[in-house]
């Protein structure tokens, strides 16, 4: 029997505020363990929250950016569970009234497009981080993170492959990246996924046994990590037997998924409205501000990469699958407009380096090894026929050691490239005296042989001579002499 | 019948409160008491009444983006049962 892979998704994506949801602490990273907490967020009795304006911002234009509805009232709920990370004993969510519902991301696979639905987005608080200890019978507790403002983004379960969920996710991540206010760190944490995989035989509509799983760190993982689900489950299927509802865990090393302990009582979190907190109310006047400050988002500049630049589908996805990538390549075409040119520098050479310095750690890169003018300089300069695109690699390389002007490179070192008849011809020559049995064999109709001459004067000029230059001025020389 | 003893069982677990049998007759037969009690706000017709996000009439109270903090993790940690290296110490949590 054929099955269809049922899927959706849920992230958790941290936002790039200063402070905490309901406190002045501070959000950073790595911090001595407890260093940035306060009464409020480690729930001493007494304290009471306050909302932090600038994570409702971030909420709507997430919500505004997926095509959400933003609710004009909403409220925020206690989520009621007992954990050592969690020092209240409830997490503040939101349930019945979220800020953000129905909206959609438009993902592409193999070349078709496709709408993903989105049920809601809400925001939330963070949980702290437990550290367990190989050795001993101890954890331990860091409430840094506990306050940070989360948004949670559910999908409907509209993918039908891990190829699918891979794809909504990186858009995902791309629009939260764009509107700045997610860094997408997937390994970090600070960008986390959760599926929820069933299968069903192939044309039905009535939904299979769901699974959750959880513990995927990297995008490799989520892909993984599903597509063996699936597997898993076809097969229990196919030999007669049966699923059960249950949290499964991704285990990277073995490339397995594994059951989850299921938490006694399952999931009762017991939610009600928070007293604490008075509800949301948003008009429409804040978010028609916030709707005219959005940027471009990776989707629209997409299409407009394609039509504008005459680019390839494939060169606009790399180049607006991040913002600052996006804004260096049309600050290199402004400069010099030869944008296909520029695409493969910027994908090949200058993603190499970037992925070697770990540059795409941060959301923007501030300090380019190459300025997109040197680039564009150095596009223009072998579009001149200044110089080849062999020295060109030479120049893109000190460019990156000494960060100094294209120009400035190819003056001090001499590495214009010679075009000019007679010093390519004095070179051919030369070869020519030195290479004379070669040559004889070429005019005895050896034409392999052609290449290995054009290679030898190319090196006599050390890579400088124009190849279109010498392959005309040596072919004329062999046929006449 | 409001409140079975079993549902008693249930909520005490959720809330980690551990009950002995008599404690839990006890209480099946109060939270019973005061279930009953509170029928009595089905009484008015909410048909057309929306649920009460708040029993304030107020929205809206907003802090700014601003890091104010003092460092205090050491008297922070100062009731903890155990601690070590400015962690908390809990017994080993098992996923």
């Amino acid at each position: 029997m054929a099955f269809e892979p049922v899927i959706g998704l849920e992230v958790h994506a941290q936002l790039l505020t200063e402070s905490k949801i309901f406190c002045g602490c501070s959000t950073r990273f790595g911090e001595a363990p407890n260093h940035n907490t306060c009464p409020v967020c480690m729930g001493f009795p007494g304290v009471l929250p306050v909302l932090n304006k600038k994570v409702v911002e971030f909420a709507i234009r997430a919500g505004l950016a997926t095509h959400c509805e933003i609710a004009r009232y909403s409220q925020w709920a206690r989520k009621n569970y007992f954990y050592p990370d969690l020092p209240k004993g409830y997490q503040i969510s939101q349930y019945e009234l979220p800020l953000c519902r129905n909206g959609f991301i438009e993902i592409e696979t193999g070349g078709a497009k496709k709408k993903i639905r989105l049920t809601r987005i809400h925001m939330e608080e963070d949980a702290g981080k437990n550290i367990h200890e190989a050795r001993g019978d101890f954890s331990l507790v860091d409430l840094n993170r506990t306050g940070v403002p989360l948004v949670e983004i559910v999908s409907e379960p509209d993918m039908r492959s891990a190829e699918e969920a891979s794809a909504y996710l990186k858009s995902l991540r791309a629009i939260l990246q764009y509107l700045e206010v997610c860094d997408g760190n997937m390994e970090e944490g600070s960008f986390r996924c959760d599926a929820n995989v069933s299968v069903r035989p192939a044309g039905s509509s009535e939904f299979g046994t769901k699974v959750e799983i959880k513990n995927m760190n990297s995008f490799k993982a989520v892909e993984k990590a599903i597509a063996h689900e699936i597997e898993r489950q076809i097969a229990t299927l196919s030999e007669g037997g049966k699923l059960v509802q249950e949290t499964r865990l991704w285990d990277a090393e073995r490339e397995v998924t594994r059951s989850m302990r299921s938490k006694e009582a399952a999931h009762d979190y017991r939610y009600f409205p928070d007293p604490d907190l008075l509800p949301l109310v948003v008009d429409d006047k804040w978010i028609g501000e916030i709707q005219a400050s959005l940027p471009e988002l990776p989707e629209a500049r997409k299409a407009r990469f394609i039509a504008e630049y005459n680019l390839p589908p494939y060169d606009a996805e790399l180049l607006t699958s991040r913002r600052d990538v996006a804004d260096y390549f049309e600050r290199a075409v402004k400069t010099h407009a030869n944008p296909k040119a520029l695409s493969n520098w910027v994908m090949g050479d200058l993603f190499r380096v970037i992925k070697e310095r770990r540059l795409d750690n941060a959301l923007r890169i501030a300090d380019w090894p190459v300025p997109p003018e040197y680039l564009a300089a150095m596009v223009k300069m072998i579009d001149e026929g200044k110089i080849s695109g062999k020295i060109a690699k030479n120049v893109f390389e000190q460019m990156l050691e000494r960060s100094e002007p294209p120009e400035k490179i190819v003056r001090d070192q001499g590495l214009e490239q010679v075009s000019d008849v007679s010093g390519i011809e004095k070179a051919i020559a030369e070869v020519l005296t030195a290479n004379a049995q070669q040559a004889a064999d070429y005019r005895a109709g050896n034409e392999k042989i052609f290449g290995f001459l054009v290679g030898q004067v190319m090196k006599a000029t050390r890579g400088k001579a124009n190849p279109q230059v010498v392959n005309e001025v040596l072919k004329k020389k062999l046929e006449t002499t | 019948m409001k409140i079975t003893r079993e549902e008693v069982r249930r909520v005490a677990l959720l809330a980690r409160l551990q009950l002995t049998p008599e404690e839990e007759e006890l209480l099946t037969g109060q939270l019973d008491a005061i279930l009953s009690y509170m029928e009595t706000l089905d009484r008015p017709d909410t048909e057309k009444v929306e649920p009460l996000a708040h029993a304030v009439d107020l929205v809206n109270a907003f802090r700014e983006d601003r890091v104010v903090h003092e460092p205090q993790a050491e008297e922070l940690l100062a009731n903890a049962p155990a601690k070590e290296n400015s962690f908390f110490k809990v017994p080993k949590i098992i996923e």
